[in-house]
């Protein structure tokens, strides 16, 4: 096998995610969709990184876990505070910036 | 394995093995994921998958990374994502109308579409050989990886130091909740109680006296009738209220059959003969 499988599998999870984006409509579903997105991306960067032979890739697929942390914290609370006004979690409710 | 030979273009056959039986799984999860109704079960779906590619990382020599995934991503960001789900209901599923006619099908054609160009794309570019991570992870992975971000990553380090912080008031900042009003004390709430006069001592316990005291169950008023006042507001409104109010009638009648056939009563002439019968449970009940 070659490690360029990796690469595919990366490509379809990303595709499911972004699928998913654009299909669901509960926020915290979509918010889990873009994870998943960004999962498949650290699995392209770990796997370019031993296809190069160095540590590079893997420092970039580090970077995104954390702003994948940071994003995921901030969203949340966004999501919790809509929920808090509107009594909703659908991206479909959400339609106006103040109440 | 994975860099011994300095250009190898296959890797071993467990590898291959592992590969495919828990990429089948990832991308499952991935499918359950996007595919499930409720959204605790989409949150588990994407932590298996998430596991998963933990053991991709650890097969690819991104040791670190690995252990990072599970600790960062399945311990804390998952269980984040829990947490809201069970805070914001767990119940709120997804609304079956479509807003825009023909979404789901015009999203699914586009995703499918994406999919395509990215994996020909892949399929296009000439990646036959690959170097692996042996010399790079000889100095051990950890210590490569501080090397490295200590050196020539050190700014993209400190930024993201300021970002954590950032992200940490934000969520601090939206979540936070500024009190318009002075909060009502005790004493306030019970004299507005006694000047509204409609319910001045606390509200009846819930539970049969002696035969159940789950929150669930309505005590029941003098005739019999369950009282909804006695049952959480809550309980009352997701329709979680157990009704037993019959229960102590058909227990009454089970003991009065019963004992007639202990004593070898004939009921036959009692029950025609009796016309206040069927009050007789009702007396129980009162008591």
């Amino acid at each position: 096998m070659n490690p360029v499988n990796y690469l595919y599998l990366a490509a379809l999870l990303f595709t499911i995610g972004a699928a998913g984006v654009l299909i669901r409509r509960n926020a915290i579903v979509v918010f889990m969709c873009i994870e998943l997105m960004l999962n498949a991306c650290n699995l392209a960067f770990v796997v370019f990184a031993r296809m190069h032979g160095n540590l590079d890739g893997q420092i970039i697929a580090f970077f995104t876990m954390v702003v994948a942390a940071a994003e995921v914290v901030v969203g949340l609370a966004i999501i919790v505070s809509i929920f808090r006004t509107r009594h909703t979690a659908s991206v479909d409710d959400a339609s106006l910036m103040k109440l | 394995m994975t860099g011994l030979a300095a250009a190898a273009s296959t890797t071993s056959l467990g590898e291959a093995v592992q590969f495919w039986i828990l990429g089948t799984v990832a991308v499952i999860g991935a499918l359950c994921t996007i595919l499930m109704k409720r959204a605790v079960h989409s949150a588990l779906s994407l932590a298996g998958t998430m596991i998963v590619l933990a053991v991709f990382y650890l097969a690819n020599g991104a040791y670190f990374l690995g252990v990072v995934q599970i600790v960062v991503y399945t311990g804390a960001i998952m269980m984040l994502f829990l947490f809201v789900v069970m805070l914001v209901g767990v119940t709120a599923a997804d609304s079956l109308k479509e807003t825009l006619k023909g979404q789901r099908w015009l999203a699914a054609g586009l995703g499918l579409g994406f999919g395509i160009l990215l994996i020909a794309g892949i399929g296009n570019a000439s990646l036959r050989h690959f170097d692996g991570l042996g010399q790079a992870n000889a100095g051990g992975n950890v210590q490569g990886l501080a090397a490295l971000i200590f050196t020539k990553y050190v700014f993209a380090f400190e930024a993201t130091g300021a970002l954590l912080i950032t992200a940490a008031v934000g969520a601090m900042v939206l979540t936070h909740r500024e009190r318009t009003e002075r909060a009502t004390s005790q004493r306030e709430r019970s004299q507005a109680r006694v000047r509204a006069g409609k319910q001045v001592p606390p509200l009846p316990a819930p539970g049969v006296y002696a035969r159940h005291n789950a929150v669930d169950i309505p005590g029941l008023l003098p005739d019999g009738t369950p009282s909804e006042l006695t049952v959480n507001p809550t309980l009352r409104a997701r329709g979680q209220i157990r009704d037993v109010s019959g229960e102590a009638l058909t227990g009454v009648k089970e003991l009065e059959r019963r004992s007639e056939d202990w004593l070898e009563r004939d009921s036959g002439p009692r029950s025609s003969s009796a016309a206040p019968g069927p009050a007789a449970p009702k007396e129980e009940a009162k008591k």
